[in-house]
């Protein structure tokens, strides 16, 4: 095993990623912790434990440990989780970096649409069910990633697709807004939050159907890590590996709209978590294969959104802030730097 | 027909529907080299494209085996032909390594796991290209040439029955240029792989290929030996070439020869006229060269350098009529290089020649040294 050969480079990557995995699971751990630690009313860790692993009581810690908090952890988890692979997705598909759901305006078309459908459908059938919701956002979802694709085929470079993707998102909320300008009191209510995007009121029935869905793409995914590794070199060298190009690239939109839309359905538009998050974890690992990736991205993203959740119930507390203004004050630096970087690289 | 592994018929190829190229016709045995040489933007890479399954064909068909190229799926393909394009590719944190093992990709499982052999197999490629030490670099790191000896090894890794490279060569220095070839020369012959692939460099193509097709823009021409296509008007046809000329006997292309009316003359023989002639070429001089034997080397480069060139009949000697058209031009001129020849007996008149120059006022003889 000598010092440069590839042999001693593997080995020491090989600890890399289990270094970094530990780290993030440990993370996680702690981060659930603290989160249903924190909150405005204190439970003991000692009582944390009691209620967790202890039966149903009528007590209102319990209630709110069960009915409010566990869920909402939960769902920070797992949508964080399917947000950064969104991301990455995306990334693969455009060559580019920066692509992410927010940005190129996939979380807006997935927000209107779901607007639409509660405003519009919302009275006649009283409440909707989560598949209805995502259903609306991942038809939204398409919708945006449509347009994207069709300025992208035109103009094949990376600041047209951004502009492609902000323009888009610019219509898509003009949309939204003029539709709220008309509904009746209680759905403005109702769509104002969701809207800016929070993890706060998730249930367990959320909880349920967010996860299928989530660990289905997951799968899907994960099982595609061979082909997207054969994409990073090229499309024409992916096609010379034996990649059939075509279905590829419709399973990979498929997935990261599927992501999208689940997170957009549940929490709203949230923002930089699907740019930043594989970037930084790519760049922790000091690799881009996407077996390690893909897992890997799921958990940062995972961890992020957790610590942004509890950033935004616990910064101002009582009063809570949106998703998207924690996500940005921490995803939004990242951005930029990977700009510069880019840019420092090129010369 | 069996005996051929890969067959084009009547391909037509270009983009977007349009042709560019019509009625190729190529057939290869294995463990063949053809090589497609002619200037840019003929279409060279619009070939390679087409019948790597990059592009669609627009007519015509390509036989790889038994098989026709559109009933070969992409993944059956995989396993029989790899690639090297001229794509510039930046794949992100990836080592040498890792981009020479992406060639193992048609073996390997769903997850794309390698295998202990698969393993061996990219580190023989590497050792293959000399780039072992290479393997846990960055592949964006490296220089364009070290760049395209990964990228050949994934070739390799891929195990195919026929290689398609487009330019293989450019960015590469000499030492590697030659390594690459010979590579490619003895994959040919002992693997029996066959190789298709662009070359700028047409002195190559004839070293290294069995077949060489030349393509000109909207114009596919018969393949054939290198020996029979690489021809001096052929090659000048083909580039379109105004200036300056090629040389098959060396496979090396010369600037034009200088203009006006000669005033210098060189008298040389075997091979000692060569850098004179490089130096008055530089300068600008126009020169008579001469009096030169038909099978002397510096022939072959007065040829194309000299103004005019004084010829004799090999083996025999000069004959009177040869020395007197010597003499009277260099009776014209005001300066004579010679250099150091070995005198005989059948050059007696270029000796006789020189010193007769010496003697004469207004000729300057300078030794050339």
């Amino acid at each position: 095993m000598t010092e440069n050969g590839f042999h001693y480079e593997n080995f020491k990557r090989r600890g890399r990623y289990t270094a970094v995995f530990g780290v993030m699971i440990l993370a996680l751990l702690v981060m659930a912790f603290v989160n249903i630690n924190t909150g405005t009313v204190d439970i003991s860790a000692a009582e944390i434990v009691r209620i967790i692993f202890a039966g149903q009581t009528e007590e209102t810690k319990y209630q709110i440990i069960w009915q409010i908090r566990l869920p909402r952890i939960l769902m920070a988890a797992i949508l964080g989780g399917a947000l950064s692979l969104s991301g990455f997705l995306l990334q693969v598909f455009f060559n580019n970096p920066i692509a992410g759901p927010f940005i190129l305006g996939i979380s807006s078309g997935a927000k209107m649409v779901v607007a639409l459908v509660m405003i519009f459908f919302l009275k006649s059938i009283g409440s909707m069910s989560s598949y209805m919701l995502i259903g609306a956002a991942f038809a939204g979802a398409l919708i945006s990633v449509s347009f994207v694709l069709l300025v992208s085929k035109r103009l094949p470079n990376m600041s047209a697709l951004l502009v492609a993707g902000i323009m888009i998102s610019y219509i898509c909320s003009a949309v939204t807004e003029f539709m709220i300008t008309f509904a009746e009191d209680t759905d403005i209510v109702n769509l104002h939050g969701w809207s800016q995007g929070s993890f706060s009121g998730m249930n367990w029935s959320n909880v349920r159907v967010g996860s299928a869905v989530i660990a289905a793409a997951f799968l899907g995914t994960f099982l595609m890590s061979k082909p997207i590794g054969a994409y990073q070199m090229g499309e024409a060298y992916a096609k010379s590996m034996g990649v059939d190009i075509r279905s590829f690239r419709v399973i990979l939109i498929v997935l990261s709209s599927v992501f999208s839309a689940c997170v957009t359905a549940f929490a709203g538009p949230i923002s930089f978590v699907g740019i930043a998050v594989p970037q930084l974890t790519k760049l922790a690992l000091k690799t881009s294969k996407p077996l390690i990736v893909i897992p890997a991205s799921f958990l940062g993203g995972a961890v992020f959104c957790m610590f942004s959740d509890l950033t935004a119930r616990m910064a101002f507390a009582p009063l809570e802030l949106n998703i998207s203004t924690v996500t940005s004050v921490f995803g939004a630096p990242v951005v930029i730097w990977m700009l510069v970087h880019r840019e420092k690289e090129k010369q | 027909m069996t005996e051929y592994y890969f067959r084009t018929e009547d391909l037509k190829v270009g983009y977007k529907g349009r042709a560019l190229l019509e009625n190729i016709r190529i057939s290869l045995k294995k463990g063949e080299i053809l090589t497609l040489v002619g200037p840019n933007g003929a279409g060279k890479s619009t070939i390679l494209k087409s019948i790597t399954k990059q592009l669609r064909i627009l007519g015509g068909n390509v036989v790889i085996g038994e098989k026709d190229l559109s009933r070969i799926n992409y993944r059956e393909l995989s396993r029989k032909m790899a690639v090297v394009l001229t794509d510039r590719i930046r794949p992100e944190l990836m080592t040498c390594h890792d981009l020479a093992a992406t060639g193992r990709y048609p073996y390997t499982g769903r997850l794309g796991i390698l295998s202990r052999e698969d393993e061996e197999k990219v580190e023989g490629a590497m050792e293959l290209v000399d780039a072992k030490d290479l393997g846990g670099r960055l592949f964006t790191s490296l220089s364009d040439g070290q760049k395209q000896r990964i990228l050949l090894a994934r070739a390799i890794c891929q195990e195919p029955e026929i290689l398609v490279l487009d330019e293989p060569t450019s960015f590469l220095d000499i030492k590697y240029k030659l390594e690459l070839l010979d590579i490619l020369q003895r994959m040919a012959k002992n693997q029996e792989i066959t190789v298709i692939m662009s070359l700028h460099e047409i002195d190559l193509a004839g070293k290294v290929s069995d077949k060489v097709i030349p393509v000109r823009a909207g114009c596919v021409y018969d393949y054939g030996k290198p020996e029979d296509i690489l021809r001096e008007d052929f090659i000048r046809e083909l580039y379109d070439l105004e200036k300056g000329g090629f040389d098959p006997v060396f496979g090396s292309i010369e600037l034009p020869r200088p203009l006006g009316e000669p005033e210098t003359m060189v008298i040389s023989a075997c091979g000692k006229g060569i850098p004179v002639y490089r130096r008055l070429q530089r300068e600008g001089v126009p020169f008579i060269a001469g009096i030169l034997y038909g099978n002397d080397v510096d022939y072959q480069l007065a040829r194309h350098l000299a103004s005019r060139v004084i010829l004799a009949e090999p083996f025999e000697e000069i004959s009177a009529s040869v020395y007197e058209e010597a003499r009277e031009a260099a009776g014209k001129c005001s300066r004579i290089y010679y250099t150091d020849i070995p005198w005989g007996s059948s050059n007696r008149r270029l000796l006789r020649l020189l010193e007769e120059m010496k003697e004469q006022d207004g000729i300057e003889c300078i030794l050339f040294e």
